[in-house]
């Protein structure tokens, strides 16, 4: 059976930054009506191919045929206006604005120079209908959340007139049933007969949503192969390789804390402690050598509890005792000096200060500890920085490299690595594996798992239940800023956990 | 060949510091068309002299007031209050020195200095609380100075010019010393100083670490309220030492024109020094060439002969210019305006080939 022409076709895409080939003759082809995933690790080239085909950077080499005619986009604006749009992971819309005003600002209908706001809001409230968006359209944007907003974002790109969508990993931070709605709705964009980029990391969603896959690795195409036809084992192997044992290992681990474990006393232990709005008071005792993980959906009070910890944010309630001693945790500063740390998942806004270099931002921490007075050496700081790039093999191994350049995988290393130099007792860790790619992924699970062994004591917080249980030695269930309940990994299965989520109570 | 070497100078342009350090020097041969003897420097009873020495003595104020102002900067901030604090211990300064029996005693004129500087200090102490303590937008916490500090200056010097006759104050801003001029001393080490202060501590890291993101800065433990009242602090006393050497240099003090606008040069300065507004890295060496630059377009517009009457103009046109080359933006586009249209034109010849079988 003949294909049908592609509607976009990249050819041979060559893209070197100085020092390295980001991309070295990629070929990708997209076609109307599917859903084409772009996969691979961090570092991949998913990105740099997404921004040589939007004109963000100039390509060294190579051809883009857009319905056959060979374009070169001078930017994202360009290219939305050939048909070619993104809707990114963080939004980029005015949250100050409302729906309707995000949806046509820049091209709006205008009668002799004056605005149709009217018009503005029934072709709003029309497009959201489309979308069987259940919103209101001249309400502030801000005040949706996030995956609403991304939805907006997506009536915008297809009011532009997108034959091409580009999903640059838009679940990360959406919960289930978030992500149902827009897969909901790139179905229904497929079946209109737009061509969709999707790019994610969650093998799962590949094979709810997709029908074709491209896979990279360092900048190299690896293979394009029909999703119904790649079993999920074949397509982790295609993303890295030979590191695939690395996966199967871990679930090798022992799963419940040693009993020697429970009878010392926790490294930090919290007690009724709670904010108002944010969490409700909660009991919760980390020991040492011991993961626990904190599960729950999106908004269920995890980021909460882990920011009370680590005095982010101030308690109203309760007390937090380290090592049976009660402390005051006021700020960061004092949380440090108790040997708590505290990796966010924003690692942007929140953790990288990105026009700092890697040893910069790897001593950070311990050089805030210090106070400016004491410098550490500058041989100190090498040491130091060489040692975890090489430990966490963060890549390119270059500390003098502005964090900004690195990848998303990269940079949550580095963020880890600040945190690690300064020797904690309590490691908070908010998603450390969002938005990374697999093989980065199992590094971090192994990094943890091999942390607990070293007598550290570990908060894991993630979206992902699997990878909660997986790691876990105590798993505490949140559910609408409520601790449920807190119980022993043994033999916990997902859907057990599932089910105190949904019910709200210990089963 | 050309290969490398035009390699090697897009390396050199790619320096942060190569485009105004260029345009400083080119700003300084073009006096050399006017004045033949510009780049003369000799020694006349025993002081340095040359239009060269002139500029940096002139510029010293400037350079102490933008000294500080990189680092306010660096945290995202900004100072407005500067020229009010130059005024201010200014006149507090002569007003002492003016009240002495004895106007030349050195024990009365570093009392002067003394509580001048002192004063100062607690100007930023008072920047730094709205700033950090307050929270406080620092564009709106520094007008408050900006406005209230002129009108500070001038109650210290009852709405008069304070006129001074002391020999040791004059020394500060016009005097000199082992033949070089004193204030230009003062200068080089203040910002010694400053380098010593930002590099060889971690003050300079912790300083771009707040500016470049301070939630970031807060949560990995840094005092960033510390960090940035000290900026401020820092940053009033060197327009504190600055208001010195301009009073000094005219042995008066006038509450309203001293200092008056200084703030914009020295946010010019910095900016030119590569230095963004929007906080993070920062460069005390651009910042002196910044500095330097301001100076020697002042000098120039004197010796070329602008009229007076558009000096402000001419003044605002360079700047302009120098802005822009320094921008790589800007020059990306005038240098891709040059090459854009054939390579498009590349493209075009190229899917004609391919749609012609």
């Amino acid at each position: 059976m003949a294909e049908p022409a592609a509607i976009l076709a990249m050819t041979g895409i060559t893209k070197e930054f100085p020092g390295v080939k980001a991309l070295s003759d990629v070929d990708f082809r997209l076609f109307p009506g599917e859903v084409h995933a772009l996969m691979g690790e961090n570092g991949a080239g998913k990105s740099t191919l997404i921004k040589a085909l939007t004109g963000v950077y100039d390509i060294d080499g190579g051809e883009i045929l857009l319905e056959g005619e060979a374009v070169r986009f001078t930017g994202p604006l360009q290219a939305q206006q050939a048909g070619v749009s993104t809707v990114y992971q963080e939004i980029n819309l005015c949250p100050n604005l409302s729906v309707a005003e995000n949806i046509f600002i820049g091209r709006e209908p205008r009668r002799l120079g004056a605005i149709q706001w009217k018009k503005i809001h029934r072709r709003a409230t029309e497009l959201l209908r489309r979308l069987r968006l259940d919103i209101d359209a001249s309400a502030l944007l801000g005040t949706y959340s996030i995956a609403v907003q991304q939805m907006v974002a997506i009536a915008r790109a297809i009011d532009i007139s997108a034959k091409v969508l580009i999903f640059d990993e838009p679940t990360s931070s959406l919960d289930a049933k978030e992500c149902e709605q827009l897969f909901r709705v790139m179905r229904q964009l497929k079946d209109e007969g737009i061509a969709i980029l999707f790019v994610t990391h969650f093998l799962d969603q590949v094979y709810e949503v997709t029908d074709r896959v491209t896979v990279l690795r360092n900048g190299r195409l690896v293979g394009e192969r029909l999703t119904a036809e790649l079993a999920q084992i074949d397509l982790v192997a295609m993303m890295i390789g030979k590191e695939l044992e690395v996966l199967e290992q871990l679930d090798e681990q022992p799963k419940s804390s040693p009993a020697a474990l429970q009878d010392a006393s926790p490294v930090v232990a919290a007690s009724e402690l709670g904010r108002d709005g944010a969490v409700a008071p909660f009991n919760l005792a980390i020991h040492r050598g011991e993961v626990v993980g904190l599960a729950g959906l999106l908004g269920s009070g995890r980021t909460e509890v882990a920011r009370l910890l680590f005095g982010a944010d101030r308690a109203d309630h309760g007390q937090i005792r380290v090592d049976g001693t009660t402390v005051a945790v006021r700020n960061p500063r004092t949380a440090m000096a108790h040997g708590i740390a505290f990796c966010s998942e924003n690692r942007r806004t929140e953790g990288l200060v990105e026009d700092l270099t890697v040893r910069e931002n790897i001593i950070l921490a311990l050089q805030a500890e210090r106070g400016w007075s004491r410098p550490i050496p500058r041989r100190r700081q090498e040491e130091l920085v060489d040692k975890y790039i090489k430990a966490l093999r963060i890549t390119p191994a270059n500390p003098d490299m502005v964090v900004r350049n690195l990848s998303g995988g990269n940079q949550q290393k580095v963020l880890l690595a600040r945190w690690l130099i300064t020797e904690p007792r309590l490691l908070i860790l908010d998603e450390p594996t969002r938005g990374i790619d697999v093989g980065a992924k199992a590094e971090i699970q192994r990094l943890v798992v091999s942390l607990a062994d070293g007598g550290m004591a570990v908060l894991f917080i993630s979206a992902e239940l699997e990878e909660v249980l997986r790691l876990s030695h105590k798993i505490a269930v949140l559910r609408d800023r409520h601790l449920v309940t807190e119980m022993p990994n043994d033999g916990v299965d997902v859907e057990h956990v599932m089910r105190i989520i949904a019910s709200g109570a210990a089963v | 060949m050309t290969a490398s070497l035009s390699g090697h100078m897009s390396a050199l342009t790619r320096r942060r510091l190569f485009w105004p350090v260029t345009i400083l020097i080119v700003l300084l041969l073009a006096n050399l068309l006017f004045t033949p003897d510009f780049f003369k420097i000799e020694i006349r009873g025993g002081h340095l002299y040359g239009s060269l020495i002139d500029i940096v003595r002139f510029g010293a104020p400037l350079i102490m007031v933008a000294l500080g102002m990189t680092l306010v900067i660096a945290t995202r901030g900004i100072d407005l209050s500067v020229g009010s604090i130059v005024a201010i211990c200014g006149a507090l300064a002569c007003l002492w020195i003016s009240g002495q029996d004895d106007q030349n005693s050195v024990a009365g004129v570093l009392t002067a200095v003394g509580l001048a500087l002192g004063l100062a200090l607690v100007l930023g102490l008072w920047n730094g609380f709205l700033v950090a303590g307050v929270g406080m937008q620092p564009i709106i916490a520094t007008l408050i100075l900006m406005v209230a500090g002129r009108g500070l200056a001038q109650l210290i010097t009852d709405g008069q010019i304070i006129t001074i006759n002391s020999t040791p104050y004059k020394l500060i801003g016009g005097g000199y010393w082992l033949t070089v001029p004193f204030s230009i001393l003062l200068a080089l080490g203040a910002v010694a100083l400053a380098v010593a202060l930002t590099r060889r501590t971690a003050l300079g890291m912790l300083i771009e670490s707040v500016g470049g993101n301070a939630e970031a800065s807060r949560l990995a433990g840094i005092g960033s309220r510390r960090i940035i009242v000290m900026v401020y602090v820092f940053c009033a006393f060197c327009a504190g030492i600055a208001g010195l050497m301009i009073s000094s240099n005219v042995s008066s003090a006038d509450g309203n024109n001293a200092g008056l606008w200084i703030e914009l040069d020295a946010i010019l300065a910095v900016v030119i020094g590569g230095t963004s507004l929007a906080g993070g890295r920062f460069s005390i060496g651009g910042t002196v060439v910044g500095a330097l630059l301001i100076q020697a377009l002042s000098t120039t517009i004197y010796t070329v002969g602008v009229p007076p009457e558009t000096t402000l103009l001419f003044k605002a046109l360079v700047v302009t210019v120098v802005c822009l080359i320094q921008s790589p933006a800007f020059r990306a586009k005038v240098f891709q305006r040059r090459r854009r249209p054939s390579a498009r034109a590349a493209a075009r010849e190229k899917t004609k080939v391919e749609v012609a079988p």
